[in-house]
């Protein structure tokens, strides 16, 4: 029997058509859970957004393995805000008026998620987000920081380093504060600056600078003449990179020395970082790593990581803050078995949810808790960071080293 | 009261950076104030060579001996990019806005390839500093002073003793007179519009050896930049090193003395000072 290529073609448009306008098929793509969230995937945020990407590519997966959302399929609509909050904002509105998805949740860094909270807000759209800074500004009922962090990071995190800095052998007694301006660290190192004057920590040298400074060059030079037994460095990204190479020129290198939000991947390239401390919620080793999810959660990380050439492949706190962001969703959805914004928001507010970090609750003023977070304090020891402090996250035999 | 120790280094930090000004500057200066272009995307080439030397510096090359390659490339896209401007006779205005468009397509193109991550240029002079008494002066910077000061000092020797220099000089002055007397105006535009692309790469390797690399910081140095290249006059090839070296050592005593957030004002309070005092220098 021979079939002539008009036949072919024929059925081939009839069998295409046939599936095209399939009611299954039909019902399937109206069942899709669609939610929106933009990154900064160019631009000055690219280099972490992208981790973010790859974490929330990673949940997506395994929630679509496991059935997804109340039985549908989930599909996460990525958009980049080239690490802008004037685009940001455009890209939420086309969300909820153009996209009409069911959800949003929240873009990475604070001035993107203080644009998309306002669009949040216009529309009545819960707002689950990992990374804002500043909580005070967050005066939105139904935004839910899934960060990990406390509504006064200015009070807890100066004592979370100060209490970690008074497990060493030697204590420090002196401390310098020296601080980038950039708003969501500024602050909180203002904040460090009382509490050390509480605990009896004689300030010997207090710095701000511009973001984007050039030149670290005269505060190193400050910093050797200062010799504080504690530093305190409100730095963020490469700058704490930038300041110890500036010491490192002038043959200093200070007894302990605490940065903010450094890259943790680069700052561990230097060998002169050895005992640096840093803030994390998770790092890869034990208690975390007994958790299986997390545990799968690692190896699907440094597997998609590697493919997208990350220059460091290891979960810590970006990583864990994105996925956790998402186990918050899943279980307030599960939870009130609704799609509904106020349904869910509803739900967070009155339940804990665990997350590979620890357990995350909404009970204090704009769903944020006051006094005490999941925040901790790691350390750079041999070329591996580990949390060293407090001892219920600690790695296993890990010590604060001075 | 601080240090001389303290000062000392401050004071030294601030002849460094501001050689790395007056690198930065020397190209802006040549092709602003001779060719009447203001050409924003002298610091996208700048950033551009620095991700080059990065880039070979990988492959083994040692960045200093990167400079082989890609400063000629880089004197041939100068030469293009001015013929560009001249076939579409762009005004000196204009320039700045066509040259913010290359800008911007030269940083989406370092960021296609090398991506929005930092990096940084791995190279065995980082290591090597040498003590004065209480004071460290580290190779990576004097390499760059050694090199701000030789390149600006040869272009001035060029601009001032050499028939080419006066020819050129006499182009930007009064570009019918100097034809008139049969310079080649055409042909010493595209030379000197080379050389001010060439020495955005040698600016951008220097760059390479003693920062930290990502694309958006090539918005971060225009300010600094400019005010330097204003305050050192236009056209004037020691200009930009002698006020890079006034504006370094400013702020870099600034930061020792006082808050180092007050550091930025220094470069455009002088600048302000100077326009209003002496506003017929512009």
């Amino acid at each position: 029997m021979t079939i002539s290529r008009r036949k072919l073609l024929l059925s081939g448009a009839t069998l295409a058509s046939a599936a095209a306008l399939s009611p299954t098929l039909l019902a399937q793509q109206a069942q899709r859970v669609r939610i929106g969230s933009t990154l900064g995937l160019t631009g000055p945020l690219g280099p972490t957004s992208a981790i973010h990407r790859i974490a929330t590519e990673i949940y997506v997966d395994e929630l679509n393995k496991r059935g997804g959302l109340l039985g549908r399929p989930v599909e996460w609509i990525v958009r980049d805000d080239q690490s802008r909050p004037d685009v940001t904002r455009t890209l939420y509105e086309q969300f909820v008026t153009v996209d009409k998805v069911d959800l949003v949740m929240g873009p990475y860094g604070t001035g993107a998620i203080l644009s998309a909270m306002g669009v949040a807000q216009r529309y009545g759209k819960i707002l689950i987000h990992n990374s804002f800074g500043t909580p005070s500004l967050a005066k939105y009922d139904l935004q839910f920081p899934a960060s990990g962090g406390a509504g006064d990071p200015e009070n807890v995190w100066p004592n979370l380093v100060f209490d970690a800095a008074a497990q060493a052998a030697k204590p420090p007694k002196t401390i310098a504060i020296v601080t980038s301006k950039f708003p969501s660290l500024h602050f909180i190192s203002l904040g460090a600056r009382t509490h050390a004057k509480k605990r009896g920590l004689q300030e010997v040298l207090f710095l701000e600078w511009e973001f984007g400074n050039r030149d670290f060059g005269p505060i190193a030079a400050r910093l050797r003449e200062a010799n504080a037994d504690l530093a305190w460095f409100g730095v963020i990204g490469l700058e704490g990179n930038m300041l110890l190479e500036a010491m490192k020129r002038i043959d200093y290198r200070p007894q302990m020395h605490f940065y903010m939000f450094p890259a943790p991947g680069p700052l561990a390239k230097l060998p002169e970082a050895n005992g640096a401390m840093a803030f994390t919620t998770f790092e890869e080793h034990p208690p975390f790593t007994e958790n299986p999810r997390a545990k799968a959660f690692i190896a699907a990380y440094h597997e998609r990581g590697k493919q997208a050439g990350l220059p460091d492949t290891s979960v810590d706190l970006q990583a864990a803050i994105a996925y956790s962001s998402w186990q918050v969703l899943e279980a307030a959805v599960n939870g009130a078995k609704s799609l509904e914004d106020k349904a869910l928001a509803a739900w967070l507010r009155k339940n804990e949810v665990d997350t590979i970090m620890g357990r995350l609750r909404w009970e204090g003023p704009f769903n944020y808790v006051m006094g005490k977070d999941l925040y901790r304090v790691k350390q750079l020891q041999d070329g591996r960071w580990l949390i060293v402090w407090p001892k219920d996250a600690a790695a296993p035999g890990a010590k604060v080293l001075r | 009261m601080p240090s001389l120790t303290l000062l000392g280094q401050s004071v030294l930090s601030g002849v460094f950076i501001g050689a790395l000004y007056g690198l930065l500057g020397l190209g802006l200066t040549l092709a602003w104030g001779l060719l009447r272009q203001i050409n924003l995307a002298h610091f996208a080439l700048v950033f551009l060579g620095a991700y080059l030397s990065y880039q070979l510096a990988r492959a083994g090359v040692d960045p200093l001996l990167s400079l082989a390659l890609i400063a000629p490339a880089f004197f041939v896209l100068g030469v293009a990019l001015h013929w560009l401007l001249a076939r579409f006779s762009v005004s000196m205005l204009n320039t700045l806005l066509v040259t913010f468009g290359f800008t911007v397509m030269i940083e989406a193109l370092i960021q296609w390839i090398w991506t929005a991550d930092f990096r940084r240029l791995d190279t065995h002079y980082a290591a090597v500093r040498w003590r004065v008494g209480e004071l460290f002066l580290p190779l990576p910077e004097l390499i760059t002073l050694g090199i701000a000061v030789a390149l600006a000092a040869a272009m001035w020797a060029l601009l001032r003793h050499t028939d080419l220099g006066k020819a050129m000089r006499a182009s930007a002055e009064d570009p019918t007179m100097a034809a008139a007397f049969g310079v080649n105006e055409r042909a010493l535009a595209m030379l000197l519009s080379g050389l001010a692309a060439a020495f955005a790469a040698v600016a951008g390797v220097c760059l390479a050896l003693s920062h930290t690399l990502a694309p958006v910081q090539i918005y971060a140095w225009i300010g600094v930049v400019f005010a330097v290249v204003m305050l050192g006059g236009l056209g004037n090839p020691l200009g930009p090193l002698v006020a890079g070296l006034v504006v370094g050592v400013s702020e870099a005593i600034t930061m020792a003395l006082t808050a180092p957030a007050w550091a930025p004002l220094v470069s455009f309070s002088l600048l302000m000072l100077v326009l209003l005092l002496r506003p017929e220098k512009f």
